[in-house]
């Protein structure tokens, strides 16, 4: 056990490493010269002041220098600073709006496997019959909606026809409470979840009706144990594995999608925070923000990984 | 049954008589099924399936045709402008036209105008184009280089798997999008080859991933075995033996990978980080008539449908073709 973790602990190491190298290089090819970005117009005139500014942000140094240079702030929680909105730290920012998207995430994830599971149960339990047909049909159309598709019919729907719920913005919890809060939050986790809900159904439903062929539950059944009983005691544990591990996989999938969905319902979360930051040309932000996206999605990867290896014996002797 | 040419049957696995050993070389001409006609792919294909597949002729033949429309007969054949506003002054008869926005379907516009009175038919029509050539650009891509490093890695092991799986690993430990939306934002013109290029470049890691999947079987499989065995060079079973039984699983895939490409282009679309304006695609037409739900909510609709139903057709057809390229794959 303490191999297995010493070995994923040194894959996280690199891993990490080279999705951070990347990153920044990545976001070094952005166009635009930030120095100039600092100085504005006049500054373009003044050579001296564009090289000494250029300097001090250690632009002229070579990229793997300026990589160490900022992996060493960065490990210490500086990111820099925005161009545009000068004076705005960008793990500020980001510490401020993480929580948002982390909380828009996570319902996503809740609602999509609170539903999925009893889809994908129904659907194993009566292969073939027409509950089955009905919930596949629902998940193959689910499958091709896209999020954004799913959000504006939420709004047109909830926000202006029955008129329950606002169309966009975010009340934080800190300060209009929890109700007001969900209100904001619920429609957009919504239409993040209706995809996902699709995935893990086929995938709870097709992992099912394998297990319900196991000899241990033929046996649960002759011993005269309620259907409910077995499918949701014995047949869903072991499934219930493979779940996890999608689930892991595709956060990363939920955390594109909350760019798409904070945009339509201008939610300030980090996504509608890197629109912007794309559409200002502000490096640095845009750097932050996939830097930390990318590590985090890295991070839960990995957590799952343990997990699943904590959970199933069987991947843990082997 | 006692002709040599196999017969292919359409529902089930191809079953295929054991290969006459030839005098020389590598026995392999009795291995190739023989190909199903077009025909016959039709017939076998569920109701659903041929749905798409119409589909499917139509939008991209409706694209097709009216990028021809466009380019070579300079608007002259029977589709609108897709740019006209119909409400603007024209030259040609020095009046202003008589179209509104937000117009509701008629005999001139078969689904309505749109928030600045352009024919809503017609950009639909038009805005497949994107979505085809992102497709198309994605898969080549995909199919060509993934496919190929799958194969090779799935066949050669050793070092060479382990350096290019972890630069894999490494392009996929990042949320697909936001790695899209960076590399996007490092181009100042965004013009269709552009956004066809980085979606097609991130392509790349998915298709590597299935061709390695399945060239690690092949590879394992005794007909290869055979090959190393009579002495072929390692290049030679890799084309004539890995490739063409890696191919079918990967092009199957393509169909089901499109339609993720349409969709990732059709949310770069709606935020405003693809093709630019006025080109209309699916995903900048659902954008703009997202500010007028509280008026009309059809001209929001009707791009969404053909986005839906476009990427429910490719799924269909792509599901059904793995199942037949597996079926073939077990068949072998």
């Amino acid at each position: 056990m303490l191999k297995i973790l010493g070995q994923r602990l040194l894959r996280l190491l690199a891993t990490l490493f080279a999705v951070t190298f990347l990153s920044f290089f990545m976001t070094s090819l952005l166009p635009g010269d930030p120095a100039v970005a600092i100085l504005g117009e006049a500054g373009v005139q003044n050579e001296e002041l564009l090289n000494q500014v250029r300097e001090d942000l250690g632009l002229n140094d070579p990229l793997p220098v300026r990589y160490v240079n900022w992996l060493g702030n960065a490990v210490q929680g500086d990111l820099g600073e925005s161009y545009i909105n000068q004076g705005q730290s960008v793990s500020g920012t980001i510490v401020q709006r993480l929580p948002v998207t982390a909380q828009l995430a996570f319902m996503a994830i809740g609602l999509a496997v609170l539903f999925a599971v009893p889809i994908g149960v129904l659907g194993a339990y009566r292969q073939g019959r027409w509950q089955d047909s009905v919930s596949s049909a629902g998940v193959q159309v689910a499958l091709a909606v896209p999020n954004f598709i799913t959000g504006i019919f939420l709004i047109w729907l909830f926000a202006v026809k029955l008129q329950w719920l606002p169309a966009s913005n975010w009340n934080r919890i800190s300060d209009k409470g929890i109700v007001e809060n969900l209100r904001t939050a619920i429609l957009p986790a919504t239409a993040l979840a209706l995809t996902q809900m699709a995935i893990f159904s086929r995938l709870v439903r097709s992992d099912m009706i394998a297990t319900l062929q196991e000899n241990y539950i033929l046996s649960a059944r002759a011993k005269g144990l309620k259907d409910r009983y077995v499918l949701f005691r014995h047949a869903l544990r072991p499934s219930s594995l493979s779940l996890a591990t999608i689930v892991g996989i595709n956060f990363g999938a939920l955390l594109g999608g909350t760019v798409i969905i904070e945009t339509l319902f201008a939610i300030p979360g980090l996504g509608f925070r890197l629109i912007n930051a794309i559409s200002q040309r502000d490096i640095l932000v845009i750097q932050g923000i996939t830097v930390s996206v990318a590590v985090g999605y890295v991070l839960i990867n990995t957590i799952v990984d343990l997990f699943y290896t904590v959970l199933d014996p069987r991947i843990r002797r082997s | 049954m006692t002709t040599t040419e196999p017969t292919v049957s359409l529902d089930q696995p191809t079953v295929v008589e054991a290969p006459k050993v030839q005098q020389s070389g590598v026995p392999r001409e009795g291995i190739k099924p023989k190909r199903a006609s077009v025909l016959e792919v039709w017939r076998s294909m569920p109701l659903t399936v041929k749905f798409s597949t119409v589909w499917l002729i139509l939008v991209f033949g409706g694209a097709i045709y009216a990028k021809v429309d466009t380019t070579i007969f300079d608007g002259a054949l029977p589709l609108q402008d897709p740019n006209a506003q119909t409400n603007g002054f024209s030259a040609a008869t020095g009046e202003f036209g008589d179209g509104e926005p937000l117009e509701k379907p008629s005999a001139d516009h078969w689904l309505g105008t749109d928030a600045i009175a352009r024919d809503t038919f017609s950009r639909i029509v038009h805005g497949g184009w994107v979505s085809l050539i992102v497709a198309s650009v994605a898969a080549g891509f995909g199919v060509i280089f993934g496919g190929f490093l799958g194969a090779l890695v799935g066949f050669v092991r050793g070092r060479t798997e382990a350096v290019i799986m972890s630069a894999i690993d490494v392009i996929l430990a990042f949320p697909a999008l936001i790695l899209l939306l960076a590399m996007v934002s490092i181009f100042r013109v965004r013009d269709l080859l552009i956004i066809s290029l980085v979606i097609g470049f991130l392509s790349i890691p998915a298709y590597t991933r299935v061709a390695r999947a399945t060239s690690l079987a092949i590879s394992q499989r005794e007909f290869v075995l055979a090959a190393r065995a009579i002495g072929t060079k390692p290049g030679t079973i890799l084309r004539r033996e890995v490739i063409p039984n890696v191919l079918p699983v990967v092009l199957s895939y393509a169909m089901v990978a499109a339609a993720f490409v349409i969709v990732v282009e059709g949310s770069l679309s709606f935020l405003g980080l693809s093709v630019q304006l006025p080109t209309s695609t699916w995903g900048n037409m659902i954008n703009l008539a997202r500010a007028d739900i509280k008026v009309d909510v059809m001209q929001a609709v009707y791009p969404s449908l053909a986005l839906v139903i476009t990427v429910l057709s490719l799924n269909q057809v792509g599901d059904w073709f793995q199942k037949r390229a597996s079926h073939r794959a077990s068949a072998l």
